[in-house]
């Protein structure tokens, strides 16, 4: 499958009246066209700031985006201006944020917002947004979308804000839609919904999804493959079968080993993992998962480990080769 | 020690009026947040509540403990009814029953140090005499929840969430009580951190004997966690039982959805997994549905289902495995 987006070495800093925030630090993906992505991490990984970075949507100041490419159709994201941004936003790359109700305008109907979409890309009129608009909701499943259009947002309960979020990503049948932890203020049943939508309209449609969440259990039945973040770098990158039958490095191993499964009784302890995420001011020296790490060896502390490649289509960044022991 | 009931809630109800009108305010309605919950809770179990927000778990926690005072129905505590407890008989009940919050930010008083917070049930109960013997307690305590003792005089601010959950800890545990309501205290926080504390919590009820309440939406952590499980919908508790019974043999057709909407990180399992997707979501508890709460929602809902409520039973006789619906 070809490649619709390459990020190359993206570093994204934040200037602090404590430090400079080393937010992401030099992280490359590929992204292939039709395919789910999903980006795992904890809160403050960078997980969300490396997508607002790529769609221009980090305020510099404070922000600073300190290097890197984002290469969507082979022309680079980062350079482009202010108003060629906007008409790559919303119409060939869209996205779906966490609240919707932060994320929508409260006091503009449902169908407005929808339909500004619309007339902004797709050059329709006020009535054609309108019957689009229509057609849009019910694809997301909203029931009595022709009325439902003229409703404000608080009229809308959380799943149904999202689906019309959704419904406004998919307007104008984007080639990307980034989805950020779209389904975390969700309940569950909630959340299968919404997961059988995108699925749907993922084959539908047929666009690249990068799905971030913290959530592993979300991404084990949707996408294809998985990168592990953490403080900033990507330290596992595989297919979603090699992450979670064979997962490498220290990180990804014990965040597994934290979660209960729904499926399965299991009486043994959780794997805790000591300590908390680092604090991002200043770069840590060696490996940043180092501190909390079991396998820790001396060269961990003194340099921070590469992204290589151990297996094909399966990179981890760590010293340590946790079957054997031995040092990469 | 297993039979030996410890807290007996019998018809538990918590309304919420609504009222109108500005100088003369009438009530014209009530939010059932909980309606008729009984169950019983074992001395040195841990009993696990679920179910989605707004159903009513939370209140029932709320109301048991009196933070909230009851529409009607008793809770025994040891025999001793907590609704008609006054004075010193209710600060006998709260020193032996305690909380620990879902959010670690706003259940601690920012402008108190450690000492201060973790101390307070100390003089409120009179377990200690002076100041001294107060912080030298509270230093105890830290420790005992794995925080360093040094901490004493820090505030709330200096501390990250996870560490914030064991202050919660330490404060309910000051009181030396037998039992402890669990009100959501990991939802809050990062998966690395949630096996911290659950891991905390599962060694102090081996060190010193403690009976929980988990109340959770996580269901995979609940798994983990509980002895027995209530799964509650829209102020009802609908299936009550082992653990193992309840995961492996759901018999009311809302925890069956329930179960197969949480997702499983395991990409295998996901791909063979038949998902329930409930459609709609949950109806007001305003004004909530006739008969069976649930019967809007239900996949094998039938007339019946409408007309009458369904009764509290256990259809397998013996192993204490109760559900009200009318199809099983």
């Amino acid at each position: 499958m070809p490649t619709i987006l390459e990020v190359k070495n993206l570093q994204t800093r934040f200037r602090t009246y404590d430090g400079l925030v080393y937010a992401v630090n030099g992280i490359s993906y590929e992204l292939n066209e039709g395919e789910t992505l999903g980006v795992v991490g904890e809160s403050g990984c960078g997980k969300s700031v490396s997508m607002l970075s790529i769609m221009g949507l980090i305020p510099q100041p404070p922000g600073i985006i300190a290097g890197g490419q984002a290469l969507y159709r082979d022309s680079d994201l980062l350079k482009k201006s202010e108003e060629e941004l906007r008409h790559i936003r919303g119409k060939e790359i869209a996205m779906v944020f966490q609240d919707p109700m932060t994320s929508l305008n409260p006091v503009l109907t449902i169908g407005f917002q929808i339909g500004e979409t619309l007339q902004l890309h797709m050059a329709m009129n006020a009535d054609q947004a309108r019957q689009r608009t229509v057609e849009l909701l019910e694809m997301v499943g909203i029931s009595q979308p022709d009325r439902a259009l003229d409703n404000y947002p608080h009229q809308f309960s959380g799943g149904m804000r999202q689906r019309a979020m959704i419904a406004m990503a998919i307007a104008c049948m984007p080639q990307i839609l980034i989805a950020d932890e779209p389904t975390t203020a969700l309940d569950v049943t909630i959340q299968a919904q919404i997961v059988e939508l995108v699925k749907r309209l993922r084959d539908e449609i047929g666009m690249a999804i990068i799905w971030i969440t913290h959530d592993l259990g979300i991404i084990a039945g949707l996408a294809q493959r998985v990168i592990v973040m953490y403080a900033g770098f990507i330290v596992e990158h595989a297919s979603v079968d090699e992450v979670y039958d064979n997962p490498r490095h220290p990180y990804t191993i014990s965040l597994l080993g934290a979660l209960p499964r729904v499926d399965m009784s299991r009486e043994e302890r959780l794997v805790s993992i000591p300590g908390m995420p680092p604090n991002l001011i200043g770069l840590p020296k060696g490996c940043p998962f180092a501190p909390r790490c079991r396998f820790v060896v001396d060269r961990c502390r003194q340099e921070n480990p590469p992204l290589i490649s151990i297996a094909p289509n399966h990179e981890i960044a760590c010293w340590v080769n946790v079957q054997t022991g031995d040092l990469q | 020690m297993r039979d030996e009931i410890l807290v007996r809630v019998e018809n538990l109800k918590k309304h919420f009026p609504i009222r109108r009108g500005i100088l003369f305010q009438r009530q014209v309605g009530a939010v059932q947040a909980v309606d008729d919950v009984s169950f019983d809770i074992f001395r040195g179990e841990t009993m696990g509540l679920v179910g989605e927000s707004g159903c009513g778990k939370s209140t029932t926690g709320r109301t048991m403990l009196r933070l909230y005072p009851p529409t009607g129905g008793s809770v025994r505590f040891n025999g001793q009814n907590i609704f008609q407890s006054n004075g010193r008989d209710l600060l006998a009940i709260r020193r032996q029953a305690q909380m620990i919050f879902q959010d670690p930010y706003a259940s601690l008083n920012p402008r108190w140090t450690v000492n201060a917070i973790v101390g307070e049930p100390l003089w409120v109960h009179g377990l200690v005499k002076g100041r001294h013997a107060q912080t030298e307690r509270v230093q105890e305590l830290l420790k005992l929840v794995g925080l360093n003792p040094m901490y004493v005089n820090r505030y709330p601010h200096e501390f990250s969430g996870g560490q914030r959950q064991r202050i919660g800890v330490a404060r309910a545990l000051a009181s030396e009580p037998e039992f402890i309501i669990c009100d959501e205290p990991i939802s809050a926080l990062d998966v690395s951190i949630q096996a911290q504390v659950v891991n905390l919590l599962e060694d102090l009820q081996d060190k010193l004997g403690l009976t929980y309440l988990f109340i959770a939406h996580d269901l995979s952590m609940v798994r983990h966690i509980c002895d027995r499980v209530a799964v509650m919908y829209l102020g009802k508790i609908v299936e009550l039982a082992q653990k193992d019974e309840l995961y492996n043999q759901p018999l009311h057709p809302y925890t069956q959805a329930l179960l197969s909407a949480v997702p499983v990180p395991d990409p295998k399992a996901e791909r063979q997994r038949q998902r329930i997707i409930l459609t709609g979501d949950v109806p007001s508890p305003v004004n909530p549905p006739s008969g069976c709460r649930f019967h809007t929602r239900c996949p094998i809902a039938q007339s019946l289902c409408s007309e009458q409520e369904p009764e509290w039973h256990d259809p397998t006789a013996s192993s204490g495995h109760w559900v009200a619906c009318h199809l099983v």
